[in-house]
């Protein structure tokens, strides 16, 4: 059977692949280990709609029409009259030589043919490419795609991508703050890791219009509010770490085929919805098809996965070490399970040869407990 | 993270109750804290939209900023919180008490007899601080722009205390998460621990119920509320989003005035159940007994408050926006040296956390089975007093033979160093060769010594005086670290900042 039509029994009959964006595409660099995410997300499966029938509905992923609302208003600001802000900017804060630039807006009213604006951008990229250095021009609206697991995705970047100094520059804009210079650190990582997903699909393009991809430039301009204001400050952010970890996850997804080969045969995580989408496939029927693949639950998972409850709850049953934290499984040892650790601990267990190292230390951090604290241990 | 809070919490996960992780709290808890719950505008850069704040758990102040994207309701807020804020700085500061100084003792000086202890519910209510003391510090009383003036005073004193507890040390101002997992381990997370009420949750279930059962149902943002600052999104989309687009197209004061009212009633019943629960687990934290150098750890805090009040009393001058080359260095430094003091205190305070160091093979603990207190050698010209003495351990030692400047808690001006290390079977076999604190002679004071028999444990942990690190003076840095810096002077453009 060929990938595609592997994947596509694992998603279900009738149903329409879930499309990746930069921040799916980000999020699967998050636990790399997990075959139960990689495959789920290579065949495009609904984690939302499959959380939710299992009877553990996702926590992630709902955003405050607040915060939406300021992030657009901001977005529209930053880009508006033919991004002549952003310009200034891009002069003043960054010093970057640009006489002049041409704002063109590749989007357009056929935005339906995905296919057709990415060509359209492919060109206009291109072009641009084959121009001379200073040929200043903000693209707006531009599609890039990836290969993710042999499907391509395109990619509608909510930014600008920019050619000067004979480099292309991707340009993020976010709405978090930076406030004297300095910005939140966990907001800034999730840009870069969403950022490079662009700067490797800009790359990709080039390459295929046979440019060199190295004009793509390795920083990104991260475009933020300044202080407490509306104003737009640009930094630069060095993506090369980002870069190197998504290259290595998508060359792990386009290994589909040896993933697939593990699952049992006829495994699918169709939800047979009814007439009216809802699923009629029942929640212990699905638990059994997601539990024959193999998971890689930790805690990180609860902010980067909507399926994190279901397998929370699953390691919680399975009293796994991992669910309290990676590291928290490497002091106890390696040992996967709290109770093989409390037992290897309070020495009800003998250990096989591989724990005996990990049973001297937890049965001494058993017998420092016991001994000083006492009663309160 | 170590071995030993790993494996308590597996014991948590295994038995559904949190366990106690040390004998005692390293944190001062005051009789009669500060407690701020503020709540933000998702999307927004600290953009207040209220906040319970107050000293008395039955007596809280409710703050609203009816419309946080407006500058001047910001403003309004931060007067607001700067009438509960301020007077308890100030009633903090009454009285002062007088301690011995100088070489001899004979000196006296002064100290606040008392210092104010915020708390707010987690590292996310530090970070609001430290922002809403950046916004209203560098605002103008006169001119354009004028603003009350106790938003630029509470604007540097929030500063202030944002600065401090980025020391281990201080107990200034406290995030509630943090200092229960100071002291209990929960059979989750560290992640799910930065929920307030999972986390008490786990230490304090409900009866009947387990702290697994208890922490699971407090994870449904419905029954509880998050902790903030930011608001539930759910919450956002269907309450406070229509009530604040409601209160802009109002038509009438009194229309205004009756979705405000409707607005405070819904956040107040969004900020109670976390208030409630940072009362409790204050409460929770004071039953635990202190360690012993929490006091001195507080007079510590109390010297810092002191000056930083004599600061703004004759200076007044806001903090900076950031740190120059100089300031950075020596409280990098500072930062650095309190927290290896603060480790040592810990250990000495709490067998628990000296076990961890125990367990690292950076310490050990045993009984002395041989000395010889009077054993004398001469390196040199001068004969000198050099006891020995034999230590049994079962600690898994990592030290090795010439390992110097180990002490024991109980002679801490005595040093030792390693000169063999035997095994027989379970057991290791120490000797130690001690210096120091034991006369003047060439017999060492009776008791000096660690007598046949006696517990001994030693590390390199150290709680005396370490000088601070040497730097040049403003005017002297040089011009790889940006030159001697520009007083900081707050200008017109600091005040006039645009807030949209």
């Amino acid at each position: 059977m060929s990938t595609q039509l592997r994947l596509d029994a694992l998603r279900g009959s009738g149903v329409i692949a879930k499309p990746h964006n930069a921040r799916t595409i980000a999020a699967l660099t998050r636990n790399p280990g997990c075959t139960r995410r990689a495959v789920m997300d290579a065949a495009g499966v609904d984690k939302d709609k499959t959380a939710a029938a299992t009877g553990h509905p996702a926590s992630i992923g709902k955003l405050s029409p607040l915060a939406v609302a300021r992030g657009q208003g901001f977005e529209a600001r930053v880009k508006s009259q033919g991004g002549a802000e952003l310009l200034r900017l891009l002069r003043e804060n960054l010093g970057l030589p640009i006489p002049q630039a041409h704002y063109l807006d590749l989007g357009g009213d056929d935005d339906s043919v995905i296919g057709g604006r990415y060509l359209r951008s492919r060109s206009a990229l291109a072009a641009s490419a084959d121009s001379g250095p200073d040929a200043g021009t903000l693209f707006d609206h531009p599609m890039l795609r990836l290969q993710i697991a042999g499907v391509w995705v395109y990619l509608e970047p909510d930014m600008v991508a920019f050619r000067l100094e004979d480099k292309f520059y991707i340009i993020e804009i976010k709405s978090f703050a930076i406030v004297d210079g300095v910005a939140d650190p966990g907001d800034v990582t999730r840009a870069a890791i969403q950022s490079s997903v662009y700067v490797l699909a800009l790359r990709n393009l080039l390459a295929d219009a046979g440019h060199d991809p190295n004009l793509v430039a390795d920083q990104v301009i991260l475009v933020c509010p300044k202080d407490f204001s509306n104003q737009p400050t640009a930094h630069f952010v060095d993506v090369r770490k980002q870069l190197t970890v998504l290259r290595r996850q998508l060359a792990r997804m386009a290994d589909i085929d040896r993933l697939l080969d593990s699952l049992p045969d006829g495994v699918t995580f169709d939800l047979a919805p009814d007439a009216h989408g809802l699923p009629t496939r029942s929640a212990a029927d699905l638990a059994h098809a997601l539990r024959s693949v193999e998971a890689r639950y930790a805690p990180e998972c609860l902010s980067a996965c909507e399926l994190a409850l279901f397998c929370r709850h699953d390691a919680h049953d399975a009293h796994s070490t991992a669910a309290l934290g990676r590291t928290v499984r490497e002091e106890l040892g390696g040992v996967d399970c709290t109770s093989t650790a409390v037992a290897l601990g309070t020495g009800t267990l003998v250990p096989t040869d591989d724990l005996v190292q990990a049973a001297e230390t937890l049965r001494a951090a058993h017998a420092l407990r016991t001994a000083i604290l006492g009663q309160l241990a | 993270m170590s071995t030993l809070t790993s494996y308590a919490r597996a014991l948590a996960a295994e038995t559904g109750q949190a366990k106690r992780l040390g004998t005692v709290r390293h944190l001062h808890v005051h009789d009669r804290p500060l407690v701020i719950v503020p709540l933000t505008l998702a999307g927004e850069t600290n953009a207040p939209v209220a906040a319970m704040a107050g000293s008395q758990h039955d007596k809280p102040t409710v703050i609203v900023a009816g419309q946080p994207r407006m500058r001047s309701k910001r403003l309004d807020f931060a007067a607001e919180l700067a009438e509960v804020v301020l007077p308890f700085i100030t009633e903090c500061a009454q009285r002062i008490e007088y301690v011995p100084t100088g070489r001899d003792g004979s000196e006296m000086r002064t100290r606040m007899a008392d210092a104010p202890q915020l708390w707010v519910p987690n590292p996310g209510g530090i970070s609001y601080l430290r922002m809403l003391g950046r916004m209203t510090r560098l605002r103008k009383t006169v001119g354009e722009y004028a603003v009350p003036l106790p938003v630029p005073e509470m604007g540097k004193w929030l500063t202030w205390f944002a600065e401090q507890s980025e020391f281990a040390d201080t107990s200034l101002l406290q995030a509630t998460t943090r200092a229960l997992s100071g002291v209990w381990a929960t059979g989750q997370s560290s992640v799910e621990d930065g929920n307030l009420a999972a986390l008490m949750a786990w230490i304090a279930p409900p009866p009947g119920q387990s702290g697994a059962q208890a922490a699971r149902r407090a994870e449904d943002p419905v029954t509880c509320p998050p902790a903030g600052p930011s608001t539930d999104p759910t919450f956002d989309a269907v309450v406070l989003k229509p009530a604040l687009d409601a209160i802009d197209k109002a038509t009438s004061d009194a229309a205004r005035a009756r979705l405000l009212q409707r607005l405070a009633d819904d956040l107040t019943g969004q900020l109670q159940p976390t208030w409630d629960l940072v009362w409790q687990a204050i409460e929770a934290l004071r039953a635990i007994p202190a360690g012993n150098h929490v006091p001195h750890r507080w007079e510590r805090d109390r010297d810092n408050f002191g000056g930083y009040y004599q600061h703004l009393a004759s200076d007044g001058r806001p903090q900076a926006r950031r740190d120059n080359a100089e300031r950075s260095a020596r409280r990098l430094n500072d930062l650095e040296r309190r927290l290896a003091l603060y480790d040592a205190q810990r250990a000495f305070d709490d067998p628990m956390v000296m076990a961890e160091y125990r367990m690292g093979g950076d310490a050990f603990c045993g009984n002395v089975i041989h000395a010889e207190p009077d054993r004398t050698v001469k390196p040199g010209n001068r004969r000198q007093l050099r006891p020995l003495i034999v230590v049994q351990t079962t600690d898994p030692l990592r030290l090795l033979p010439g390992d110097a400047d180990l002490t024991d808690q109980q002679r801490p001006k005595q040093t030792a160093t390693i000169l063999d290390v035997q095994h027989s079977g379970t057991a290791t076999h120490v000797t130690l060769e001690l210096s120091g604190s034991m006369g003047r002679g060439l017999t060492a004071t009776p008791g000096s010594v660690p007598e046949r028999g006696g517990t001994v444990t030693y590390s390199r942990l150290r709680t005396g005086y370490s000088a601070p690190g040497a730097f040049p003076d403003r005017d002297s840095i040089p011009w790889t670290h940006g030159g001697p810096p520009a007083q900081h002077i707050a200008t017109e453009d600091d005040a006039r900042e645009e807030w949209s």
